[in-house]
């Protein structure tokens, strides 16, 4: 568990060294958009190569690790956060990012993100939002708005979709922030601003799904008549979850910015004082002799 | 005091005056502190160079109900927890009643005369009453009710079996001591009135000195041994979610792994408890997880996973009985093929298992070797009995065991290659270098040496035949299976976990009869032994003894597979799916009715 260092010093990294496989999206997805961000705010943050760990579950957005050329990890289906989880508190050394989509991080692992919430895992993670599932191929998602019709919904959606915002709130995140992928100047800095946040930090990023749900978020963009309306920061009490959940009150289209920030203690920085002062009553000792001294209160 | 009207007996062993075994059974209600009689019994024989297996039943209600704690003390080896008791204790007269049938003709049985109507048997056992309540009661003063008696019990076992009473006061000293100066003195009290009460109907009978060599002599139970075997073995991380027998790892690791600069998380559910342990697997550390039963389904999938990325893990599985809830603080060994097969798709890993308590140290070092040699996933099966007993053994020797934790980020050259074809698996974890600049992505997708995600029919054959053939290899490198007892003859007993016990006692019991009886123990339970085929051609009958159930074609779930390894149809199965260990006589009485259908 011991913090490692790089070997060598970090050098500026270029896109083309970060590019990996063309991304196998489809045309015009807003996928792409979010993986150029993510490539800009590394680069801008100089972080080094090495320590850069791209974590993913599955579905779409969830293909992410093999379009990005660093150390990356493509897991099972809503299981990215805990996963993510043990590296982040296995490795603090390294630079943790997460990305997956509605279903992946609000439907079969919407249980993972309470915890890592209310543990607050130091991590990024990016939600790109689609409001469908795509892999499969048009079944409605979790974050479906009612009345949406889909393969598995023909009627249209019966059931009330989540509100992220809301449940991230509740569960403690320490960062929320909500961005749009066609609105890349701000989602380049909600990135750069959850990257940098010490803690458990999401942006829910609406990412377009030109093949299954086209238009879904035309009105929070402006190029397309609707309104990219921003948390006017000035005045919105920051560290309030009161205010945090007013704001996520109405996301059709809703705000977009942080929602909530705050300092907590992370889970990693807990652990990691539990084990220095765990380290402190066995000071001078090797590991083996830690063992024989226990074996010998076993007799 | 004594209500007995049978004859003073003394049970002793022929050869000498002293005993050389002794079969304790106390029943009472699991709020009576039995288990902590069991306990300092099995402390005791741990530090004064006896043996000493026990044997416990608990209620799995959140409080109290019926339970029993049988501690089987010995001057040699001690196998087994004990066929039938020599001596029971019984609190109420539910256990009484309950308990009495296994008491031994000729056997003794104290009981609680507050609490316990004799009832007459012709079996001549020792009855011998003893107001257990009101004696504590009386020797502690006031208003302690029936706290207390436990220790009355353990005092008056002493003087019976004349067991080392100066060291027997200083264990109850270090346990209650911590607590408080009354809390000692009343258990002191208690201790000391119980050696003290007058029994008239039997002679002490003393206990052999015991016969182990070493001075550094532990008594511990399964899951610990286990625990610190992770440790030794070089684990540095795990992951878990409270289920029963598993439980106890994840409090021992919780408090134990700071300790070495290591970490144990308590996860939300099981799904992520895997998923963090393959996490910090990815990192570069050796990781583990655990659970019982249904919990290991709930982490198949991830398993599977790990099976296809080739990530070392370490899944422990404390077996219980039963699907679904069952028997969830019974013993049963019905898990292996859940632990060998249970996911999607083919996804081949390790299993091992541990035979005793003490064995639980170094099969628990044996998986971390595994698992970080060969790049997999490696379960391993104990089971609650294992879990749960006490045993005495030597100290295990580190200098010789441990295993350095390592944390390999040295920079991979040109060749690294994430998942290459002529060679195993050996994980890049982030932070490591790549001196060419491309950095591997560790997947579950079917992919390519090089990691990448890939369709291709023909390259998927040969990545599940290399996924396959590298625990091939692991089984090549056992070296020859050991037989225990008779290496040709009439049968052969082979059997995996805590079965262990009473098959050995079971084949020395045939062989002093007369029979020529061998016996195979399996650790390497996944993939399975490659000699075993020509170890069976040596004898007329094969019986593997096993705790599942012998199901819809009349073999339990390793014959199944050794039937399946070697097409020998001499392999037969006798199963037990009671919730208890086999019996020594119960496999005696199994394999001579084998030999004499022949």
């Amino acid at each position: 568990m011991s913090d490692t260092t790089s070997a060598a010093p970090a050098e500026k990294l270029t896109k083309k060294q970060l590019k990996a496989d063309h991304p196998t999206w489809c045309p015009a997805c807003g996928d792409f958009a979010v993986l150029a961000s993510f490539f800009n705010v590394v680069q801008k943050l100089g972080i080094p190569h090495e320590k850069i760990c791209v974590v993913a579950g599955i579905g779409c957005s969830s293909r992410f690790p093999y379009f990005v050329n660093a150390h990356g990890i493509h897991f099972i289906h809503g299981r990215a956060l805990p996963l993510a989880t043990g590296i982040s508190l296995s490795r603090p050394d390294l630079h943790v990012f997460v990305f997956g989509g509605d279903g992946d991080g609000f439907s079969i692992g919407g249980n993972h993100l309470n915890h890592a919430a209310r543990k607050n895992v130091n991590l990024s993670y990016v939600v790109m939002d689609n409001f469908v599932y795509g892999l499969t191929k048009n079944q409605t998602s979790p974050t479906t708005p009612l009345g949406r019709k889909s393969k598995t919904d023909p009627r249209g959606a019966i059931d009330r979709p989540i509100n992220p915002m809301a449940q991230l709130v509740a569960s403690g995140a320490t960062f929320i922030a909500r961005t749009h992928a066609a609105q890349v100047k701000h989602m380049n800095a909600m990135f750069e601003r959850a990257i940098l946040h010490p803690g458990f930090a999401v942006v829910e990023t609406l990412s377009e799904c030109t093949m299954f749900f086209p238009g879904a978020f035309d009105d929070g963009n402006p190029r397309k008549g609707g309104v990219f309306d921003l948390v006017n920061e000035e005045e919105q009490e920051m560290e309030s979850t009161s205010a945090a959940m007013e704001l996520s009150q109405d996301l059709s289209p809703g705000k977009f910015g942080v929602y909530y920030e705050t300092k907590r203690d992370t889970k990693n920085d807990l652990e990691r004082a539990w084990l220095t002062d765990a380290q402190k009553t066995v000071a001078g000792m090797s590991e083996q002799d830690i063992l024989r001294q226990r074996f010998a209160s076993m007799r | 005091m004594s209500q007995s009207t049978a004859p003073a007996q003394v049970p002793t062993d022929s050869s000498s005056s002293a005993l050389r075994n002794a079969v304790i059974r106390l029943a009472g209600d699991s709020q009576d502190g039995i288990q902590s009689i069991g306990a300092f019994l099995g402390q005791l024989a741990g530090s004064t160079a006896q043996e000493v297996m026990t044997y416990m039943t608990i209620p799995s209600t959140i409080s109290g109900g019926p339970s029993i704690f049988q501690v089987h003390l010995g001057s040699g080896d001690v196998l087994h927890p004990g066929d039938e008791a020599d001596t029971l204790v019984a609190f109420y007269q539910h256990s009484y009643e309950n308990h009495l049938k296994t008491v031994k003709d000729g056997g003794i049985c104290f009981y609680d005369s507050d609490q316990v109507e004799e009832v007459k048997e012709e079996r001549g056992i020792i009855h011998i009453g003893v107001p257990f309540t009101s004696a504590t009661i009386e020797a502690i003063g006031g208003t302690t009710k029936s706290r207390g008696k436990n220790i009355f019990v353990l005092g008056l076992l002493c003087a019976v079996y004349q067991l080392d009473r100066l060291r027997m006061s200083e264990i109850i000293a270090g346990k209650f001591g911590k607590k408080s100066e009354d809390v000692l003195r009343n258990a002191m009290l208690a201790f000391d009135a119980g050696y003290a009460w007058p029994v008239h109907d039997i002679e002490h009978m003393p206990m052999a000195p015991g016969e182990n060599e070493g001075d550094k002599r532990l008594s511990t139970d399964g899951n610990t041994m286990l625990s610190l075997g992770l440790i030794a073995g070089g684990v540095r991380f795990g992951a878990g979610y409270p289920i029963t027998p598993w439980t106890t790892i994840m409090e021992f690791l919780r408090s134990e792994l700071p300790k070495y600069n290591g970490m144990f998380i308590q996860c939300e559910d099981e799904l992520a408890a895997v998923s963090l342990a393959i996490g910090a697997s990815f990192s570069g550390h050796l990781a583990i997880t655990g659970s019982s039963g249904p919990g290991l389904s709930l982490k198949s999938e991830a398993i599977g996973y790990a099976c296809m990325a080739e990530m070392p893990l370490i899944v422990v599985n404390i077996q219980r009985g039963g699907p679904s809830t069952g028997l969830p603080t019974s013993v049963e060994q019905s898990d292996l093929l859940q632990a060998i097969y249970g996911s999607h798709g083919d996804a081949p890993r390790v299993v091992i298992a541990p035979k005793n308590v003490e064995d639980c140290f170094y099969t628990a070092i044996e998986a971390c070797r595994i698992a970080k040699e060969y790049s997999t996933p490696v379960l391993i099966l104990s089971d609650q009995a294992i879990a749960t007993r006490l045993e005495a053994f030597q100290e295990p020797d580190l200098s010789k065991h441990w295993r350095e934790p390592t944390l390999d980020l040295s920079e991979r050259g040109a060749d690294f290659k994430p998942y290459p074809l002529d060679k195993i698996t050996k994980h890049s974890p982030p932070g490591a270098r790549s001196s060419e600049g491309k950095y591997p992505v560790v997947t579950g997708l079917e992919h390519d040496e090089w990691g990448h995600p890939s369709g291709n029919p023909e390259n998927h054959e040969k990545m599940t035949a290399k996924r396959r053939n590298k625990l091939l290899k692991l089984a090549e490198s056992y070296g020859p299976t050991k037989i225990h007892g008779e290496d040709s003859g009439s049968l052969l007993f082979i059997g995996w976990g805590s079965t262990y016990g009473p098959i050995k006692e079971a084949t020395d019991r045939m062989n002093s009869e007369g029979r020529k009886v061998g016996s195979v123990h399996l650790r390497h339970v996944h993939p399975l032994p490659i000699d075993l085929d020509e170890i069976f051609d040596r004898y007329d009958h094969v019986l593997v003894p096993e705790m599942n159930d012998s199901g819809m074609y009349g073999y339990g779930q390793l014959a199944t597979l050794l039937r399946a390894q070697t097409c020998n149809a001499k392999i037969q199965s006798t199963n037990k799916v009671q919730g208890i260990s086999f019996r020594v006589l119960e496999l005696v009485t199994a394999a001579e009715k084998l030999i004499s259908n022949k």
